[in-house]
């Protein structure tokens, strides 16, 4: 809230002058004008708060303060609730190394997760509720043994290195992997991820790709467990080193288990990394995507071998019809080419036979002309010559114009008449330089 | 196990993005609430608005910028405020000298070769502006080392709807969520009130903003806090561009001058762009320097030249845009119906803001009691071409936690429309009568109601009964001339008069802000102060306009409660 200075003097209270309570209203604010404020900055958005929750100024302020407030308690609460097992309290501090230091401290839910500040705090909450002169002055014993099993190990937590070596044998961190079986009833993802995810807490390289669930694109599956079979983990087995004598009296002694030690330790990180990578490949006989995946390639590719020969069969198909089609075709012009050639034998027959019947017609109406005589009978020399030179204009021309003529001469009875038609005739073939002038010198006159 | 944690689906990464006609800048906040600017791969802060295609590769910022000289055509540049809007509504003056914006479909786009192949694509400036905040996105990112996917961006105030729904599908389309725009000139403002030393004060402020192509001002009253826009002014003659030019003729003459027979180097487009961006450096450089060189090779006919220029010549040439800009200033400040003295701050943003003699020229329109915030005026100003996008980013870390309906709802008009003041309301002092009590304000005029002040006032010496009159007062400026006798008022501190530059009257006159004491809102009596002792008023006003007003002697218990019931109420009441 700002306050604002003023230094100036205030008026002094007249004489006389009274009001209710020592307050007199006297007129009201003139009007407001509306405007548009900036949807911008740390006080508008305390304004829109206010507003949206119609909060006035002070209320705002108390509710932001308890807001503020909650987060802390929220978190000591968090922490102080895990019950303490008696059977714990009994542990005897010789045997740190079997204890569980999350469980002694209280943060067994957080394990290797805990922060250097979660640890600080609990140690801090554990050794003012069993400080050993706390429990004496109650009137307990002077049993200061599960105190010391703090003191262990907030040692081992705050110490990075020793901290690791715990994380690498913390049996209580481990999750089970699924048996087949259990996977079968379609909570893979679920059981797997888990395994996968306390795994991946050795891991060197940070952040550990997630199983993910049936819906994981290819590429993420494949980085996946491309990143499992190359898994670079920080493991180590340090922790279950038999203890070294510490005297030096015995140097062989000493170092025999120092190599001791460091034999189990490579033995334990081989069968580790074994223990993983078999873990991986039950992981992975068992996911569904990799099937779904072979799958799809597979359909992908036989889909891509139906088109081909699909395709292939199309063509063919297409060839073949071609081919008959123009079979057909050579079929029906040779078929007609057939049908043409005894069409025209036909008509040439036919014109063969029309033409002896015009000729015998033309060779008739020569009769009825009496061969071109004037009266009488002719004689047998007029007939030779007349039959000769009709004969003749018959071998002169062709069957239509043979056709023509005998159309003239058809019904024709009388000589004359007949004899000026051979005579045209002649006549016209002369001119069309046929016959000679003079040859037919019957049908000259 | 760990997972959870880290399982947000998307975590959002916010940046603040200052997208300019010409130069665009991208900033961050550090976890101590400090913005930072990111600079791009080749080290600038200010990244010009500018891509350019090379044989299909595409070069961006500074490097495309270069290419306005040799690959005018396939550059494109000054695009930003042709983004949502029609073919016919824009300037297409300041691309002259790269892509040409053309009418495509409803939008504007360029025609330029983009890809490896000899044809030329029609991009629409949407696909331009989504490239380049892609670019600038992907910068932003690799110096964080985490994707960036969501940003405060900044506008001009007169950004329509249109175009901000344009923006915000190109911004979409580049992967970046707009989280909100915000004005510029009130992010320019949150800059300076977000430094830790910042005290959050009653002001207005008025925010002048020369870029390249076009000038802003925007008179902004900030109490408490609370932003409100009282007036903008935009101006698209008064840019740097101007200023650009007017170097561009300067050195054209010289050039003329000794190279007569070269002709003249502003014909040829080429030896222009040359021009152009040697002045641009110049200009800088003469902010910085009193003396700054120019010098172009092959500037026309193959001929180099070089010259130098001077400060007080620079200023000479230009006088005429400083004052136009000191011009539009004031003429911004007469649009929110103010004085000059009103003004406490006067903060200058834009490139050119770095010139001394613009932060000269607009100091003098204005009092010596107003500040101008500018890096030749004041060693603390932030660097004006940082302001906006400073804003952007502390804006960015304060709603980047918030959903977009969250969001939504905050910026609502129901939520940003709110009741201002009127009039300040303040007590009198010395005296109760109206006729010699002075008004002293405890909440300004133009503030945002519901708001809560509270007073400590001082008493007479010897302490005793006192009376508190509340009163509306309206600003006033009064004019006194030296001739006539001043006035009785003039027991108050010379600071406050000053000379009028831009008034034209020829003799000088003293200006002072007085209050002109209105409606007597109520009265209250303390009784029995304590030697010395200090009354506090604390005053609520609602937005209904009731006013709730206690009074109480510091440190002493009680005092007296007062409310005045709003206008409205009352006729109900009466009703």
């Amino acid at each position: 809230m700002a306050t604002v200075q003023i230094n100036l003097p205030l008026p002094v209270l007249p004489e006389g002058w009274a009001g209710e309570k020592d307050f007199k209203p006297i007129s009201q604010l003139s009007a407001a004008n509306d405007r548009n404020i900036e949807p911008v900055g740390p006080h508008f958005l305390a304004h829109a708060r206010r507003k949206r929750h119609k909060r006035t100024f002070s209320e705002d302020d108390r509710i932001q303060a308890q807001a503020n407030v909650k987060k802390v308690e929220d978190d000591d609460e968090g922490e102080i609730s895990e019950p303490e097992d008696p059977v714990l309290l009994q542990r005897e501090a010789k045997d740190w190394k079997n204890q569980d230091h999350y469980a002694v401290l209280g943060i067994a839910r957080y394990r290797h997760r805990a922060t250097e500040e979660q640890i600080k705090k609990a140690h801090r909450r554990k050794v003012l509720k069993h400080h050993p002169d706390k429990k004496a002055a109650a009137g307990g014993t002077e049993d200061d043994q599960f105190f010391k099993c703090i003191q262990k190990a907030t040692e081992v937590l705050l110490d990075p290195v020793k901290r690791r070596q715990f994380d690498s044998v913390d049996e209580a961190a481990e999750v089970e992997p699924p048996t087949k079986k259990e996977t079968q009833k379609g909570n893979f993802y679920k059981l797997w991820g888990k395994v996968f995810e306390s795994e991946g807490r050795f891991s060197n390289n940070q952040p550990v790709p997630k199983l993910g669930n049936e819906k994981s694109t290819k590429p993420e599956v494949e980085a996946f467990y491309n990143f499992w079979y190359n898994f670079d983990s920080w493991r180590s087995f340090e922790y279950l080193d038999e203890d070294v004598p510490d005297d030096n009296e015995n140097r062989d002694q000493k170092r025999h288990v120092e190599r001791k030690n460091q034999n189990a330790r490579r033995k334990k990180k081989t069968e580790d990394t074994t223990r993983l990578r078999k873990l991986v490949d039950d992981a992975l006989a068992l996911d569904e995507r990799i099937k779904k995946f072979r799958q799809e390639e597979h359909a992908q590719k036989n889909k891509r071998r139906f088109e081909k020969e699909a395709e292939q069969k199309r063509l063919a198909e297409e060839a073949a019809k071609a081919k008959e089609e123009a079979a057909r075709l050579q079929q029906e012009k040779e078929a007609a080419e057939k049908a043409e050639k005894a069409e025209g034998k036909k008509a040439k027959e036919a014109a063969k036979n029309a033409a002896k019947k015009n000729k015998r017609v033309v060779r008739g109406a020569v009769k009825d002309a009496n061969y071109f005589h004037a009266g009488g009978d002719a004689p047998a020399a007029q007939i030779d010559s007349a039959l000769n030179d009709v004969d003749l204009i018959i071998t002169k021309i062709d069957n239509e114009e043979l056709a023509t003529l005998t159309g003239k001469l058809n019904g024709q009875k009388d000589g004359g008449v007949i004899t000026q038609i051979f005579q045209d005739e002649v006549k016209r073939l002369v001119g069309a330089g046929k016959l000679k002038d003079g040859e037919a010198k019957s049908l000259s006159a | 196990m760990s997972a959870e944690a880290e399982n947000t689906p998307t975590q959002k990464v916010a940046i603040g993005i200052s997208f300019g006609n010409s130069y665009s800048s991208i900033a961050f906040t550090t976890g101590d609430g400090k913005a930072e600017v990111i600079a791009n791969e080749d080290g600038d802060r200010q990244i010009p608005s500018i891509l350019s295609y090379v044989e299909g590769e595409e070069l961006h910022g500074s490097q495309a910028k270069s290419q306005l000289i040799r690959n005018s055509k396939n550059t494109v540049a000054y695009f930003r405020d042709f983004l949502g809007q029609e073919f016919k509504s824009i300037d297409p003056s300041p691309c002259h000298q790269s892509a040409h914006p053309i009418q495509h479909e409803s939008t504007i786009s360029f025609k330029i070769r983009d890809s490896e192949e000899e044809k030329e694509n029609d991009v629409t400036v949407s696909e331009i502006t989504t490239r380049h905040l892609k670019r600038i996105r992907d910068s932003a990112s690799d110096y964080l080392g985490k994707k960036v996917n969501a940003a405060v961006i900044t506008v001009p105030t007169n950004f329509t709807e249109a175009q901000k729904a344009a923006l915000s599908q190109a911004a979409k389309d580049a992967d970046i969520e707009v989280l909100q725009f915000i004005n510029e000139p009130v992010s320019a403002v949150l800059a300076y009130d977000a430094r830790p030393d910042a005290k959050i004060a009653d002001k207005i402020v008025v925010v002048a903003d020369l870029g390249g192509t076009r000038s802003d001002v925007a008179v902004v009253a900030s109490r408490g806090g609370i932003y409100t826009v009282l007036a903008t002014l935009h101006d698209y003659e008064v840019s740097g561009f101007k200023l650009d030019q007017v170097l561009i003729d300067h050195f054209a003459k010289e050039f003329i001058k000794k190279h007569k027979s070269a002709g003249d180097p502003r014909e040829n487009d080429r030896s222009l762009a040359k021009m152009k961006l040697e002045c641009e450096a110049v200009k800088k450089a003469l902010s910085i320097g009193t003396t700054a060189n120019f010098s172009v090779e092959s500037l026309a006919n193959g001929i180099d030249f070089t010259a130098t220029i001077n400060r007080s010549r620079y200023e000479l040439l230009a006088s005429k845009i400083f004052a136009a800009f000191a011009r539009l200033v004031t003429h911004a400040v007469e649009k929110a119906e103010l004085d000059p003295l009103d003004i406490t701050e006067v903060i200058l943003a834009g490139g050119n803001s770095h010139t001394p003699r613009i932060a000269s020229a607009v100091g003098n329109a204005f009092p010596e009691t107003t500040t101008v915030l500018a890096p030749s005026t004041s060693p603390t100003a932030i660097n004006p071409s940082e302001l906006s996008v400073r804003g952007a980013a502390i804006q960015a870390s304060l709603i980047q936690e918030f959903d977009v309906e969250d969001i939504e709802q905050s910026t609502h008009p129901m939520v940003t429309v709110v009741p201002h003041l009127s009039h300040a309301v303040g007590v009198l002092c010395i005296s109760g009568d109206e006729s010699h009590g002075i008004f002293h304000p405890i909440v300004d005029a133009e503030t945002s109601l519901p708001v809560r002040r509270s007073a400590i006032i001082s008493t007479p010496r010897e302490g005793g009964d006192v009376l508190i009159k509340l009163a509306e007062g309206a600003g006033h400026i009064k004019v006194t001339k030296p001739e006539p006798k001043p006035k009785k008022e003039a027991n108050e501190d010379d600071e406050d008069d000053s000379d009028e530059d831009d008034s034209e009257e020829e003799e000088e006159e003293l200006r002072e802000r007085t209050w002109k004491i209105g409606k007597i809102l109520s009265e209250a009596a303390i009784r029995g102060v304590k030697k010395g002792g200090k009354v506090e008023v604390q005053i609520n006003i609602a937005a209904d306009l009731s006013v709730n007003a206690i009074f109480r002697e510091v440190g002493a218990k009680g005092g007296v409660r007062g409310i005045l019931s709003s206008s409205k109420v009352t006729q109900n009441g009466s009703a």
